[in-house]
């Protein structure tokens, strides 16, 4: 089955509709600015489990929405 | 078929030890190459390589077989080369047929910014030694059989570059002449391990645990395909990867003709003939980062409309299966491998799409790297450290899967 995501405007709606973007988490314990800004910039907690992200719904109501997803098995929360 | 068609391959397995100079994590084509070229290159035969399913079984399992060099920066074209040298000497080295067969590589463009894109990739792989030309729409129509030069308007072809040293091989072949090769040197393989943990010694990196039990090693090699950065974070490693699924499929058998390997950044997909006369193809990796290998009638619904634009007898064939890896990304498609901020623990990731046709080179280079406690010049510019460094080398053009 085709990736489906569940718009809180507009219904449920292919994954073609939707353009996906990482919230990065950059962890508490890199304190230097610099490396940071590098953490930020290239490095991704990748998880293997519940993560929280953004959808843009960019050919449907052109908002940004927060959904929760397991990427072990795409599911949505 | 060559002089090694006939020769049947033995697997020796092991029983897991308790104590390795070198534990490999991951039985894929990487860490079965580097435990083959420690062994009986280096003389390191104390090695043990730990597979969770069965070896060559993750993507080293899944890719579709293209091996080539037609990179667009000097670093990975010297790599790439390096690997495509030495799958040409393969069969000999291993006295195992893994089905080699150097066909040429065909790379389309479709708008002008394309050709003069693909025109750069013919001089910058000649001028750090891989074998490509220029070639123009006409002899493209004439020498791709089935080619649609204007694609119904949609994605008409305007140039190509040629890659001659473009070329197949049998991926299972690969994985078993390396594995066979590397057991009968002495290394231990065990399938259906798992690794749980990494013991540590402050930050240095002493052992693997596993659902078999622990296992003291002298140094451990990261080497696993899509669960990169969890084996990474047992030792406090943080890697700048995403794990993205990438589809693929089969038809069913056509006749023996289509000697091609096609691929269009364009039109995001990659298409050639296998032994057994399927046409296989692949596209670019699905959007949203996940490590669930489930296919979706989507990805054929989308590659089907696009393939027989350029390739209409495709359109009579049906497909016969599809299937889906789990690709580690790395930021700017290129490569990963090396020391890591954990001493004892190394990597060799962020093969994303590209990993099958750097087996040989990559088992290579981190053999020696273990060997001599020194990175390879071929491999230093792949170092972790280029992302603080600004030292990126972004190369999404020549990943095929975008």
């Amino acid at each position: 089955m085709t990736l489906r995501i569940t718009c809180p405007h507009c219904g449920t709606r292919e994954i073609d509709e939707w353009v996906h973007g990482e919230i990065p988490v950059v962890p508490d314990d890199i304190t230097d600015a610099d490396d940071r800004d590098v953490d930020r910039a290239y490095f991704h907690n990748n998880v293997e489990g519940v993560v929280r992200e953004a959808w843009f719904h960019l050919y449907g109501c052109r908002r940004w929405v927060t959904l929760e997803r397991d990427t072990r098995t795409d599911a949505f929360q | 078929m060559n002089e090694f068609w006939e020769a049947k391959v033995k697997l020796q397995w092991a029983e897991l030890g308790s104590s390795y100079d070198v534990v490999i994590i991951g039985g894929g084509g990487h860490g079965l190459a580097t435990a083959y070229n420690l062994a009986v290159n280096h003389g390191i035969t104390n090695v043990a390589v730990i597979e969770k399913d069965y070896i060559g079984g993750g993507n080293s399992g899944r890719n579709t077989t293209v091996i080539r060099s037609n990179y667009g920066k000097p670093e990975p074209v010297r790599f790439y080369q390096r690997s495509l040298d030495l799958y040409r000497e393969l069969e000999a080295e291993t006295e195992r047929w893994v089905m080699h067969d150097e066909r040429g590589l065909w790379w389309l463009a479709h708008t002008e910014a394309g050709r003069r894109q693909e025109r750069s990739r013919a001089a910058i792989n000649q001028a750090f030694g891989a074998d490509t030309t220029f070639v123009e729409p006409e002899e493209i129509g004439r020498l791709i059989p089935g080619i649609n030069l204007d694609a119904d308007g949609e994605f008409p072809i305007t140039g190509a570059s040629f890659h001659a040293g473009g070329a197949t091989a049998r991926h299972d072949r690969v994985n078993w002449a390396f594995a066979e090769g590397a057991m009968r040197a002495g290394v231990t393989i065990v399938q259906g391990v798992k690794v749980t943990g990494l013991t540590l010694d402050g930050d240095r990196v002493v052992g693997v645990q596993t659902d078999k039990g622990d296992v003291a090693a002298g140094t451990v090699v990261g080497a696993v395909g899509g669960h990169a950065t969890t084996i990474a974070s047992m030792a406090n490693v943080r890697l700048p990867i995403r794990t993205h699924p990438l589809q693929a499929f089969v038809t069913n058998h056509y006749e023996q003709t289509w000697d091609a390997i096609v691929a269009s950044n364009d039109l995001g997909f990659y298409v050639s003939q296998t032994a057994r006369g399927e046409m296989l193809g692949g596209s670019h990796i699905d959007p949203q980062p996940s490590y669930s290998r489930r296919s979706d009638h989507h990805f054929i619904n989308e590659i089907a409309r696009r393939i027989v634009a350029l390739f209409p007898f495709m359109g009579n064939l049906r497909v016969l299966r599809q299937w889906t890896g789990i690709c580690d990304m790395s930021p700017d498609y290129t490569p990963i491998m090396g020391y890591t901020s954990a001493p004892g623990f190394l990597i060799t990731t962020g093969w994303g799409t590209w990993g099958f046709k750097a087996i040989p080179a990559g088992g290579e280079a981190m053999a020696q790297l273990i060997a001599n406690d020194e990175t390879p010049e071929l491999i230093a510019p792949f170092s972790i450290e280029r992302f603080a460094n600004d030292r990126t080398l972004a190369d999404r053009g020549s990943s095929g899967t975008h």
